[in-house]
């Protein structure tokens, strides 16, 4: 587990990269990196599909066959790589804006039909790039640039909205834990169905401005001190769990995957 | 399953072109073996405190930190 084994992976011609210093994002490219490696997955066999959005910008940074789609829409293009070669490893990385407001649809069906994908919904809880507006995952109460009294909309609460649409494993962590992030990508990735990984990442130029939270070091810092596993928070109220972030595996089970289920209907009529 | 002894560490390399100097290896090191150089981007300066943890290069978002361990005889 060194820094020379996840460099073979990289387009180091495009670094350093165009995210912000204290970004949490990184954290998150070099998580997925280490647990490629981990599990020796052929890079050829490798498919990165982002979205738009300062996360999107990951499919240009690593050396796999990477694609980088329309806002949204990273998930239906994943959809279709993966029945058109079910060989692949397919990743998706998307935003909080990218995955829970213009491709929100995509991700709960793509839940539903529990396809093998694995999603990493980078969670920075702002539109970073176009000069942070306020998100569906942005907390109550707090500030962007949209919002300069303090954001009045509720934020989504992902993972139990895609463990309820039935993904085969759902898990929330933040790039403080990142051994966790590590582990759980690797289970993600194993997983025979829809794997869903929101990460909690700092924005500094714009959350962690806007609600002074500080930069990159101040935000994992916050990370770290505002977490809360998903056993403990299952005995406290939701008053004590207001500014909490709740990590864990929240779902793992096995149910039918749609590939294989597809697969076997084309057997069964042939053979008639 | 008994616990392995860490192996010590050679040096810690940082990749000064990649290093933005966001400070997340500084501030998370627990013993404190790097800081800010003049250019403000992460030096090591007390390399003999590390006890090769390797938050700094877990925690690196721009992957420009690295710690290499000696050669095991």
């Amino acid at each position: 587990m060194s820094l020379q084994n996840i460099k073979k992976y990289l387009r180091k011609d495009m670094f350093p990269h165009i995210w912000c210093p204290g970004c949490g994002n990184g954290i998150i490219m070099a998580s997925l990196l280490r647990a490629i490696d981990a599990l020796a997955l052929d890079p050829d066999k490798v498919v990165v599909v982002s979205g738009i959005g300062c996360s999107g910008r990951i499919s240009g940074y690593l050396d796999f066959n990477t694609v980088h789609t329309t806002h949204g829409r990273a998930l239906a293009y994943a959809t279709g790589i993966k029945l058109a070669n079910p060989e692949l490893t397919v990743i998706v990385a998307m935003g909080d804006g990218d995955g829970s407001a213009i491709g929100g649809n995509h991700l709960i069906h793509a839940a539903r039909r529990n396809i093998d994908l694995t999603a990493i919904l980078f969670n920075n809880s702002i539109y970073g790039m176009t000069g942070g507006q306020f998100s569906p995952l942005t907390p109550f109460e707090k500030r962007a640039s949209t919002a300069p009294y303090g954001n009045v909309d509720h934020p989504f609460d992902l993972a139990p909205l895609v463990k309820s649409a039935g993904a085969s494993f759902v898990a929330r962590t933040t790039t403080f834990h990142v051994f966790n992030l590590q582990k759980y990508l690797e289970r993600g990735i194993k997983k025979k169905g829809f794997s869903f990984i929101e990460v909690i990442t700092g924005c500094p130029t714009f959350y962690g401005r806007y609600n002074k939270i500080g930069e990159g070091l101040d935000m994992i810092k916050y990370q770290k001190e505002h977490s809360i596993t998903y056993d403990r928070a299952k005995n406290l109220s939701e008053e004590e769990l207001a500014d909490k972030i709740v990590v864990g595996v929240f779902q793992d089970i096995e149910k039918p995957e749609y590939i294989s289920e597809y697969e076997k209907i084309i057997e069964r009529e042939h053979h008639e | 399953m008994a616990l392995k002894a860490k192996a010590k560490v050679d040096h810690i390399d940082i990749n000064t072109s990649w290093c933005k100097g966001c400070g997340i290896c500084i501030g998370m090191c627990p013993t404190q073996v790097l800081e800010f150089d003049e250019r403000f981007k992460a030096r090591v300066a007390h390399l003999e405190k590390c006890i090769n943890c390797k938050l700094c290069e877990l925690l690196c978002p721009e992957l420009a930190v690295s710690v290499e361990e000696a050669e095991n005889e």
